[in-house]
């Protein structure tokens, strides 16, 4: 890969605008297949934004599993359990959902704190980028994390097992 | 060679080893196994034996290191002086007569094979304490001597006799042995005393102590008390006064146990203790006066007490314990020689009047002397070894028991005439006692049924005794005392001496003929005599109370504190601090599981509570 | 807007997102969103692990984000599987009616 182009800010206005509104979708639909399908939004701005960071192998896992796998699961089991619109029980207790929305308030303003202080640093976008091939990073993970990769294998034959044992009726 | 000792040692546990492991079931192959196992340590101790009557020989000390850190360096040590080697011939060759004579006498039992891999087991303890070349090491084989004493004394556990006669052999150890425990330790510290590092080396340990004592930093008193302490191991396993109440108790084990427990093993150990740490009591007079007094009143006491006993085995188990006293007297007195020489002829006849009871016992199913009689025809080798043992142990000339009794009276003759008189007396008493069990149950007439149809034992059983035989005629002649004395500065040394010898053979003599009047020819005392005899065989029968006053100090002393102990448990211990953290504990829980809301958001909001604290900490 | 895009400017976005799913899971009722919102949370982790990776010139930080997507994957599968098994039991799913985890 040659030298790395800088995210035009156009495009990560643009991005950014599609992820938060995807993501606001997500806490505010009614229905539990917008709300699916809202996240699909965001997570096919981050790919996006991820192949403008040079991270193109994470960006097309991002669209295989993410958007791909386990979103097409999330649409599967909402449209087995045929649930009624969230309508129906939304009128939950009044200090959860300021509790909530206080807890967000007070992340977001604590991150963007820690971001800038951080971010706003000069030189922090000056070395000299690394391109996130497929290549690059296969050989990563083959080598220096091997170990960490065969435990995520063995994480996730775990994972099979049990959602076979809990949602088979019957072994 | 420095291998000898350890293969003296460990073939006997190799032997046990094999038996549990493959021979459970079959009784010839253990039988075989631990013979086997003994025989190679016997031939291996009279290989060092011959190596050690080499004029240049040197005693063979060999250890392993097993502790080693800063401030406790502690060993396996083995060590093959004169003393050991007599000793390890001793337990060998004594053993290996009763391991065969087992097979006889135990042929029936169905728990064979666990027999013979005790009986190993306690061989290869025994041997552990003989070869010792330290404290360590010898209280670990001391302990095991207890342990295996108590499973062989309890084999029939069946029985609630046995096994209550094993408790009680294994409890009274195990008192006599925390004395001697604290006397280990005591002596520990004492040899750091000068700045150097610590040891229980017997032969390091002399030499500090003696160089201790020459400097003078060491209090007398403190001596004495370890030597005193050290002497409380001695009661147990030797069965001093007070402590001998388990030994006519172990009567109910096997006999050949019996034979084992009495001749070459284990009472054996206390006597044998005494020498091996002579260099000890030697420096300590007090603590010497104090052996000699009780090795004497326990050689009268028991000797008085076999006098009323009807049990062959009793009469025999008293006998032991008076002899003891006759042993542990002689060294209190300083003989050291003389201690252990008689130790060593003690073995052999004791182990055939054992075996030899035994096989009265096999053939006639009765321990009871009156139900015996007539046995001289019947049981030929039995009576006449039988015999030639009891003329050993009275001290006729020139079996082997004369020469050893007479080496300890004349050094109670010339260092304590009063314990001179108690060990003339208590030889006249043993000559009666043992003429009586002799009159009574191989002479005369058949005063039971049985009696009348008894039987020669095998030879299986016979053989083992005429061999014991043996060593009890010609021990006083193969220059024993020479051979302990090689070697050892220490100790009292006294000639033969004729006046002390024609006196106590005259007593004892005097004895035999009084029993034989008595019990063989029905002479009769007048009957102002035999009144008083009656009130005087009241207190023999009862043996003195002295379980009474145990059972006594049990129930209203032991009991009373154990009592006080058990409430300070249940409401201290247990009410307290148990139950009382378990009530804290739950107390909190119940608190704290208010939290428990059960609510997924709930838990999700308070971990964000806390990372939003964490955050605004950190960012402050 | 022609300013150049930082660090911040993506940090920023990455706490954004993760601040709006944390609202979401703080405030939907409906177990599946619940699951939906904890994806926002693993995605805007992922988004600042991209960011540093391409700020400090390093591949690591895209390996992470691999590996939280396995995690991401296994904790979907189950946590379905657990929800399916819960509207099987419960007959619905609404998170405030499992007080099954109380005392």
């Amino acid at each position: 890969m040659t030298a790395f182009q800088m995210v035009h800010p156009l495009l990560f206005y643009t991005l950014s605008g599609l992820m938060v509104v995807g993501a606001l979708g997500v806490i505010f639909a009614r229905v539990p297949i917008y709300a699916v399908l809202s996240l699909v939004i965001t997570l096919f701005g981050m790919s996006a934004l991820f192949v403008a960071l040079g991270a193109y192998f994470v960006a097309a896992i991002q669209v295989l599993v993410y958007a791909g796998a386990v979103l097409v699961l999330f649409l599967f089991v909402v449209m087995l359990l045929d649930m009624a619109p969230e309508a129906l029980f939304r009128a939950r207790s009044r200090i959860m959902m300021v509790a909530g929305i206080a807890f967000g308030g007070i992340f977001l303003w604590q991150l963007v704190h820690v971001t800038v202080v951080i971010g706003g640093r000069p030189g922090l976008f000056t070395k000299q980028p690394v391109a996130g091939t497929t290549a690059a990073v296969g050989k990563l993970l083959f080598t220096t994390y091997a170990l960490p990769f065969e435990a995520a294998s063995m994480l996730l034959l775990v994972g099979i097992i049990g959602a076979i044992v809990l949602a088979k009726k019957k072994l | 060679m420095v291998a000898a000792p350890w293969i003296i040692l460990f073939a006997p546990a190799l032997a046990c080893a094999a038996i549990v492991l493959f021979a459970r079931n079959s009784k010839p192959l253990s039988a075989t196994l631990a013979i086997g196992g003994l025989a190679v340590s016997f031939s291996f101790a009279v290989y060092a034996l011959l190596q050690s009557l080499h004029p240049l020989a040197e005693t063979i000390e060999s250890s392993v290191s097993w502790v080693n850190l800063p401030g406790l360096a502690l060993e396996f040590g083995l060590l093959l002086d004169h003393p050991s080697i007599l000793m390890s011939l001793v337990v060998t060759g004594v053993g290996l007569m009763i391991f065969i004579y087992s097979v006889g006498y135990m042929g029936e039992e169905r728990g064979l094979p666990r027999y013979f891999a005790f009986l190993s087991l306690f061989a290869f303890s025994m041997l552990g304490i003989v070869l010792a070349n330290n404290f360590v090491t010898l209280f670990i084989f001391w302990e095991l001597v207890g342990a295996s004493s108590y499973l062989l004394i309890g084999f029939w556990y069946e029985r609630p006799k046995a096994a209550d006669a094993g408790k009680k052999a294994f409890l009274v150890n195990r008192i006599a042995d925390f004395g001697f425990l604290i006397g280990i330790l005591m002596l520990w510290n004492l040899s750091g005393l000068e700045g150097q590092s610590r040891t229980l080396n017997f032969a390091e340990l002399a030499e500090r102590l003696q160089a201790l004592v020459a400097h003078g930093t060491l209090s007398p008193q403190l001596l004495t008390a370890v030597g005193l302490l050290v002497f409380c191991g001695v009661l147990g396993k030797s069965a001093q006064f007070p402590l001998h109440v388990w030994l006519p108790d172990a009567m109910e084990g096997p006999t050949p146990v019996s034979a084992l427990i009495h001749a070459a093993t284990m009472v054996a150990a206390g006597v044998y203790l005494i020498a091996r740490t002579f260099f000890l009591f030697w420096q300590t007079p007090e603590a010497m006066a104090w052996v000699a007094a009780i090795g004497g009143f326990t050689a009268l006491f028991a000797a008085s007490l076999a006098l009323v006993e009807d049990d062959i085995k009793r009469v025999l188990a008293y006998s032991t314990l008076s002899q003891l006293g006759y042993m542990v007297m002689a060294l209190g007195l300083g003989g050291y020689v003389a201690g252990i020489y008689h130790l060593t002829t003690h073995a052999f006849f004791k182990a055939l009047l054992f075996l030899g009871a035994g096989s009265v016992i096999h053939a006639l199913h009765t321990n009871n002397i009156w139900e015996m009689g007539g046995l001289l025809k019947k049981m030929p080798v039995t009576s006449i070894t039988f015999l030639i043992a009891t003329l050993a142990l009275c001290g006729i000339f020139p079996l082997s028991g004369f020469w050893s009794k007479d080496e300890i009276l004349a050094v109670a003759f010339f260092r304590n005439p009063l314990l001179w008189v108690v060990g003339t007396a208590t030889a006249g008493l043993t000559a009666f006692y043992m003429g009586r069990v002799f009159c009574v149950a191989f002479l005369g007439s058949a005063r039971a049924h049985s009696a009348g149809h008894a039987h020669e034992s095998p030879p299986v059983m016979s053989v083992p005794l005429m061999l014991l035989t043996v060593p009890t005629m010609v021990a006083g002649f193969i220059g024993i005392p020479h051979y302990l004395h090689h070697g050892q500065e220490a100790g009292v040394h006294v000639p033969f001496n004729a006046i002390v010898a024609g006196i106590s053979t005259l007593v004892a003599m005097a004895g035999l003929s009084l029993a034989y009047a008595v019990y063989g020819r029905g002479y009769q005392p007048g009957i102002q005599v035999q009144r008083v005899l009656a009130l005087a065989a009241v207190p023999l029968s009862r043996k003195f109370w002295v379980d009474e006053v145990y059972g006594w100090i049990n129930r209203n002393i032991q009991q009373r504190f154990a009592d006080l102990l058990s409430l300070f448990e249940r409401y201290i211990i247990i009410g307290l601090y148990v139950n009382g953290v378990a009530k804290i504990t739950g107390f909190t829980g119940s608190v704290l599981r208010l939290a428990q809301t059960g609510k997924v958001q709930g838990y999700a909001a308070t971990l964000l509570a806390g990372l939003s604290l964490l955050l605004y900490l950190s960012l402050r | 807007m022609t300013a150049p895009i930082t660090l911040s400017h993506l940090l920023a976005l990455s706490g954004l997102l993760f601040s709006i799913g944390l609202v979401g899971v703080m405030t939907r009722r409906n177990i599946l969103l619940i699951l939906l919102s904890l994806e926002i949370l693993l995605s805007s982790a992922n988004l600042a692990f991209v960011a540093f990776s391409r700020s400090l010139g390093d591949l690591s930080g895209q390996i992470m984000v691999f590996f939280v997507m396995v995690v991401a994957a296994a904790e979907v599968t189950v946590g379905l599987a657990i929800a399916l098994l819960i509207s099987r039991k419960a007959g619905n799913l609404n998170a405030d009616e499992l007080r099954n985890l109380k005392w």
